[in-house]
């Protein structure tokens, strides 16, 4: 999450002012006037030291320490080695969770993006009440997701939940579809409800894409003849790539230590067929208070975040160097 | 875990990164000498105030003060440890029965008999609740179980009673089973809640939480699995926490259910449906049931040995017969010394199969100690497989006894 500085500038069109660039016209203006540049990123640095670099060590220490409840009272944390990763890899659950987790944010990801998407070009348009359906939409966005948990619980209920109610009144199916209760679909619909909830974020944000896109490229390949889906394809989608860029890395961030959601929904089960690795770190350190254990698969998501925060980086540069 | 808080360990809970900084702690003002504190889970107002009334009533005499300090029942635990590293910790800390090992090995707590808390004419049950390795570490001053609920009326009409074996069980749960309404209702969550309520078939059969893959466990997964493959239960236990299978129960979709006396209050105050309370059904005929015991016990952590007689004090007093009866009565549960718990069996007949099954109960930890939560998981990763035709209950205890193993 720390990759995204509010100066990364999401737009090639208009490329925000970065505090590299101001330092660099100073450090021209002579040497009298050399203020040192780093003075302007050092709160940020003392900033991310503090609150991200500090958990993020104490968090890959104690997950090579034997840090229980015991811990808290006598301060004593003795070194282990490599026992707590030992015993998570060896777990039965880590791999299926691992494997639930991927499942579960590219799922998410497809959907929100697609439907996100989908919805924006839709908007893009002018038409009567756009505002107010476009207003509409971005209620799950307002909802706390604990509550949106327990609403969709409900509405998921195998006996009487109004989604088999509605299936069987239009005659999809003969009632009782087990959305919460089989193994099977669990996961799906924990996916589906994740949607739900994301779709606006991806909505609001590829409008704001879309907007900055000048008229003219789209007046201009109209009149090389290109339909709306070659239009779309060759004008729409290039431009808006740094947006889309955002888009997906924050939510992949956001989706994979999703946890309340999953909690409140299935609580991991039924037969640990929706334990996500960020449920099973909740398990370890909050409910079985072995913490070393819960660092271990909290380093392992931190590990798969940098993973992807770093290819972002790069695709980033990428696009800044050729906007230059 | 409370067994009766089953919906919400999520409620305040923030996402992983947290294990990091539950290290960073508060600071901790001088605590005032006359003022006790206590570190509950009785966020409840109605509670929270009951709570205040029995612990003004203790301190007054001793010109002390109480202050209570709430948090979800899932969070007492980590907001105790987080007091703990800063040297903040509460005089009186109120911790779930189940969770007491975890606390009691860290050294930190005083075992009551140093302070004088005698635990003499509780009930066994109650002293193995407060207990770790043969030291009273926690009293608690009520202790509940589970029984079953029934629809009075649903059973007249078919012409039954409750029942009493599991025999009857599948039986009466089969005939009450028509329409919107199945014979039978319980939890088989994921979680604290599922596993307190699967415990009263796998001990009373005979099952070993110690040695999971020991025989007598799987004939309680089969009792589960017919209840839900012969439709008399829904598929959807495997969804429901406790309050859930109240709300079945309370909507009349449920003639039948596993419970707790917690439900009593929300029970009384509709008129929609009958019920009674009968005995958890036993495997035969004759046979002990044998339930959890379930509830909170109060413990002195290690601190100024000013403060912590202080703190006696207040539990002495909050533990005589007669504050335990009154307590007991306020939140439904059964008092721990054996002869309030007689008095009030007689005086409330209704909730009588209660306090005949806290005299049998067992503690979650007692066998197992501070695994009991990796043995939690591995019961609801078992009746949860078994249940949803994942795999058969003999397999599915031998990979609970897997990952217990391999816990360790």
């Amino acid at each position: 999450m720390s990759t995204v500085t509010p100066g990364t500038p999401v737009n090639e069109a208009d490329p925000a002012p970065t505090p590299g660039g101001g330092a660099r016209t100073g450090a021209s203006g002579g040497r009298s006037r050399r203020f040192p540049g780093w003075l302007f990123a050092a709160p940020a640095v003392v900033y991310m030291l503090a609150f991200f670099g500090y958990p993020l060590v104490r968090n890959v220490l104690m997950s090579f320490q034997e840090f229980t409840p015991r811990t808290y009272f006598t301060g004593e944390a003795p070194f282990s080695g490599l026992e707590n990763w030992r015993a998570v890899f060896s777990d039965d659950l880590f791999g299926d969770a691992l494997w639930q987790t991927l499942l579960f944010t590219a799922g998410s990801l497809a959907g929100q993006f697609t439907i996100g998407l989908g919805l924006a070009v839709f908007f893009s348009r002018r038409f009567p009440l756009s505002g107010f359906v476009r207003a509409v939409l971005l209620l799950p966005w307002l909802v706390p997701m604990v509550v949106s948990a327990v609403v969709w619980r409900r509405i998921l209920d195998q006996d009487h939940g109004v989604l088999n109610g509605f299936l069987t009144a239009v005659g999809l199916s003969d009632g009782g579809v087990p959305w919460l209760s089989s193994p099977d679909l669990a996961l799906l619909s924990a996916v589906l409800v994740n949607i739900w909830i994301g779709v606006p974020f991806n909505m609001v944000v590829l409008y704001g894409g879309l907007q900055e896109i000048p008229r003219e490229l789209h007046e201009a390949a109209a009149l090389d003849g290109a339909g709306a889906w070659r239009a779309f394809r060759s004008v729409t989608l290039p431009v808006l790539r740094p947006v889309i860029t955002v888009v997906l890395v924050l939510g992949f961030m956001s989706t994979i230590k999703i946890l309340d959601l999953i909690l409140a929904l299935t609580g991991g089960g039924p037969a640990d067929s929706t334990q996500t690795l960020g449920t099973m770190t909740y398990q370890l350190s909050f409910l079985e208070l072995d913490f070393g254990q819960g660092a271990v698969i909290g380093n392992v998501l931190i590990l798969i975040s940098a993973v992807f925060a770093v290819l972002y980086l790069r695709t980033d540069r990428g696009d800044l160097g050729r906007g230059k | 875990m409370h067994p009766r808080r089953g919906n919400g360990p999520f409620i305040a809970m923030v996402v992983a990164g947290a294990t990091a900084a539950s290290v960073l702690t508060g600071c901790a003002a001088g605590p005032d000498p006359d003022t006790i504190t206590v570190l509950n889970s009785a966020t409840d107002t109605a509670e929270h105030e009951a709570n205040q009334q029995f612990f003004d009533r203790c301190a007054r005499p001793l010109g002390l003060k109480v202050e209570q300090i709430s948090v979800p029942a899932p969070q007492v635990a980590t907001k105790a440890l987080r007091m703990a590293s800063s040297d903040s910790l509460p005089d009186i800390l109120e911790l779930d029965g189940s969770e007491l090992p975890q606390f009691a090995v860290t050294g930190g707590l005083r075992p009551l008999d140093d302070l004088g808390v005698t635990t003499g004419g509780f009930s066994r049950a109650a002293v193995s609740l407060g207990s770790h390795e043969g030291t009273v570490y926690g009293i608690a001053r009520s202790v509940n179980s589970l029984a079953l609920f029934y629809n009075t009326e649903l059973l007249a009409e078919a012409g039954l009673g409750p029942p009493a074996t599991w025999e009857e069980l599948r039986a009466t749960a089969a005939a009450l089973t028509r329409g919107d309404t199945y014979g039978m209702a319980f939890s088989a969550g994921p979680d604290a809640d599922g596993v307190y309520q699967f415990l009263p078939f796998f001990w009373s059969a005979g099952g070993d939480e110690s040695r999971l893959n020991g025989e007598a466990g799987t004939a309680a997964l089969q009792l589960w699995r017919d209840l839900v493959d012969e439709g008399s239960a829904s598929r959807a236990v495997v969804n429901w926490n406790q309050q859930d299978v109240n709300d079945q129960f309370l909507a009349g979709r449920a003639a039948m259910m596993i419970n707790g006396p917690w439900q009593v209050p929300s029970l009384s105050e509709q008129d929609d449906v009958d019920w009674a309370v009968s005995s958890i059904p036993v495997p035969v005929a004759g046979r002990d049931p044998v339930p959890p015991i379930g509830g909170t016990v109060m413990t002195v952590p290690k601190g100024d040995g000013e403060r912590e007689e202080r703190a006696a004090g207040i539990l002495a007093c909050l533990n005589t017969e007669e504050n335990q009866l009154a307590w007991a009565e306020r939140v439904n549960n059964v008092p721990t010394r054996t002869a309030a718990a007689r008095t009030y069996r007689e005086r409330h007949p209704e909730l009588a199969a209660f306090a005949d099954l806290v005299a049998t109960a067992r503690s979650r930890t007692a066998g197992v100690g501070t695994r009991w939560p990796a043995v939690q998981d591995a019961l609801a990763g078992a009746f949860q497989s078994v249940l949803t035709g994942r795999s058969g209950p003999r397999q599915a205890l031998e990979r609970a006894q897997r990952q217990v193993g391999t816990g360790e």
